[in-house]
């Protein structure tokens, strides 16, 4: 017999799908299939059976092969190379839960180590922009149910998120958008045609790294004033007709990703895509929100908003809460060379930071924990793989609206496997001992 | 023949799901370990589609395989998904934000037919060890 668990929320992306349906073996061991989730969010769960998935922690030999080692071994390693390090960077932390996060914050606490989390290459300047200028913003809720006019702005719903467009932003029926998605009118602003911008009204193929002129051409075009004939490769007309589509909307919503992040300008576009949003509240009601990426980004930087006042490169070394980003940001650090141990949980900078600090993470002593074989455990000392969280363990996590949503365990894990959470209660009660010794 | 183009990253599904079906796995290779030019960047470069080529920036240079642009017309734009193949030619330079310029690093494209694609765990192995090309 099997059984079938409902409400299942889906712990890849910041939409947090929370409408799964995943079937399991009556044991509770096997998970059989995933109802409702997209293909990435089904890979997810699906892979966590992988017949060929690492369950204990191995340790990297000096003729470059693995040897297995016990979770003593590596919570003895772990602990000794954080308390060892003057300034170790403790980053990741954005595919886990808060529970976890809380006690890596401690041992971050205790041991003197810079705090990072993903944002450091994604919403990062986002954040930056935020402290700037503040933020209007709303739930995905509003969105569903109020707004008629959705601007995507450097971002690919479509590859990226890919159930946010029929949950909340572009197709769903809410209770003053009965019609779905045709009562709303849709822009794209991406340098590419994407498949987002396929089913949007209007696409404005913007110049790549031009959209702070573009974004201030629509300021202007708000207030009726003249603009040049082309602005950021998009013909006046065009930026007149869309500033008017927004001004007429009864709720716009703003969605930004990456392309503007990621692109020169950074912080700068999007101090000036709030400026956007603020001044089309003079019209009409608006709001804006990033489209964050891993399920729970957005809770590493409650967590740490909390804890120490700052969302991400928070850097304890001097026994206070320091935040600088550009300085005690992951690859700033990385760069100039003034990290000395590396501990990576939740994230894959071995993939995903560019390859000069790569290198700087191989360069050092270091810990990857990691329920998967990755680029990262590729380059560390030390890879202890862990149950998945959303998956083999539950725990809250934070949609990129910030609200917070406990996530459920639907299957066991591999037998004698540690979840985040415990691995790091032991590495904290080990780093602790040491620095009584 | 080399041409010069615009290089942005970005997320794919192809690069989702292959990412969470194991990032050791070859499907994640031909995921990400691509180009996506426009027809007539092309038409310019003199290749034939699927042909591995070699892509050099100020910062480094790795081979993929060039294919065409599914999310298109872009010409002057390529596209290499977010993961270790992009990260080798991306600009790490951060302008004291923290943030890599992960979008918009200029790049030339070569054709090298007979060099092979390697996976993402080979390619962060030998670029740290200093045995790649
Ligand atoms: S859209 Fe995101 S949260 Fe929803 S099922 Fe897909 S990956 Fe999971």
């Amino acid at each position: 017999m099997t059984r079938t668990v409902t409400d299942v929320i889906c712990p890849f992306c910041g939409t947090l799908c929370d409408d799964l349906e995943v079937v399991v073996s009556d044991d509770g061991k096997e998970l059989l299939e995933v109802y409702n989730a997209c293909a990435i969010g089904a890979e997810k769960f699906l892979h966590s059976q992988a017949k060929d998935r690492i369950t204990r922690p191995r340790m990297r030999q000096e003729d470059g092969s693995w040897k297995e080692i016990s979770y003593d071994e590596a919570i003895e390693y772990t602990a000794r190379m954080l308390t060892d390090a003057k300034k170790p960077l403790m980053y990741g932390w954005s595919s886990t839960n808060c529970e976890a996060q809380a006690v890596g914050s401690e041992i971050g606490e205790v041991v003197g180590a810079v705090m990072d989390n993903t944002a450091t290459v994604c919403h990062g300047t986002s954040l930056i922009a935020v402290q700037d200028i503040g933020i209007p913003s709303c739930t995905l809720g509003e969105v569903k149910n109020r707004a008629d006019r959705i601007l995507f702005w450097g971002c690919n719903p479509a590859h990226a998120h890919p159930r946010h467009m029929s949950r909340y932003s572009i197709f769903p029926r809410g209770f003053f958008t009965g019609k779905g998605h045709t009562g709303r009118k849709v822009i794209v602003v991406d340098p590419r045609p994407t498949d987002t911008a396929s089913v949007a009204d209007v696409h404005l193929q913007v110049e790549q790294g031009r959209d702070y002129e573009l974004l201030n051409a629509f300021r202007v075009a708000f207030k009726g004033e003249q603009l040049p004939d082309v602005v950021a490769g998009i013909p006046k007309e065009k930026i007149y007709e869309a500033a008017e589509t927004l001004k007429s909307g009864r709720f716009v919503i703003i969605f930004f990703g990456m392309g503007v992040t990621q692109s020169l300008g950074k912080n700068h576009n999007i101090d000036e895509a709030i400026a956007v949003t603020r001044d089309l509240n003079e019209y009409t009601k608006a709001a804006i929100m990033p489209m964050r990426g891993h399920y729970n980004v957005t809770g590493s930087g409650q967590v740490w908003g909390w804890l120490f006042g700052f969302p991400y490169a928070v850097d304890l070394s001097r026994g206070f809460a320091r935040y600088n980003p550009g300085e005690t940001t992951s690859n700033d650090l990385l760069r100039r060379d003034e990290v000395d141990a590396v501990f990576v949980l939740g994230s894959d900078p071995g993939a995903h930071f560019p390859f000069s600090s790569v290198k700087k993470i191989y360069d050092r002593p270091s810990v990857a924990i990691d329920p998967h074989e990755t680029p990262t455990t590729e380059v560390c000392k030390v890879h202890v793989p862990v149950a998945f969280v959303g998956v083999e363990v539950g725990g809250c996590a934070y949609r990129m609206d910030n609200v917070p949503i406990e996530t459920r365990k639907v299957v066991e894990p591999p037998e004698g496997m540690m979840t985040d959470e415990e691995f790091l209660k032991h590495v904290l009660a080990r780093v602790k001992e040491i620095q009584g010794e | 023949m080399a041409i010069r183009v615009n290089l942005i990253t970005g997320r794919t599904i192809q690069q989702g799901v292959s990412m969470e079906a194991g990032k050791e796995k070859p499907a994640y290779t031909t995921a990400c370990g691509i180009i996506e030019l426009d027809p007539a960047d092309f038409k310019k470069l003199g290749a034939f589609r699927n042909t591995n080529v070699r892509v050099t920036s100020k910062y480094g240079s790795v081979i993929v395989k060039a294919v065409e642009a599914t999310q298109g017309p872009h010409p002057g734009v390529a596209y290499i998904p977010m993961g270790p193949w992009a990260n080798m030619v991306v600009n790490p330079n951060t302008y004291s934000t923290g943030m890599p310029t992960f979008k918009g690093t200029p790049v030339e494209v070569e054709v090298a037919k007979n060099e092979p694609v390697l996976g993402s765990l080979e390619l962060v192995r030998k670029g740290c060890r200093g045995e790649l090309a």
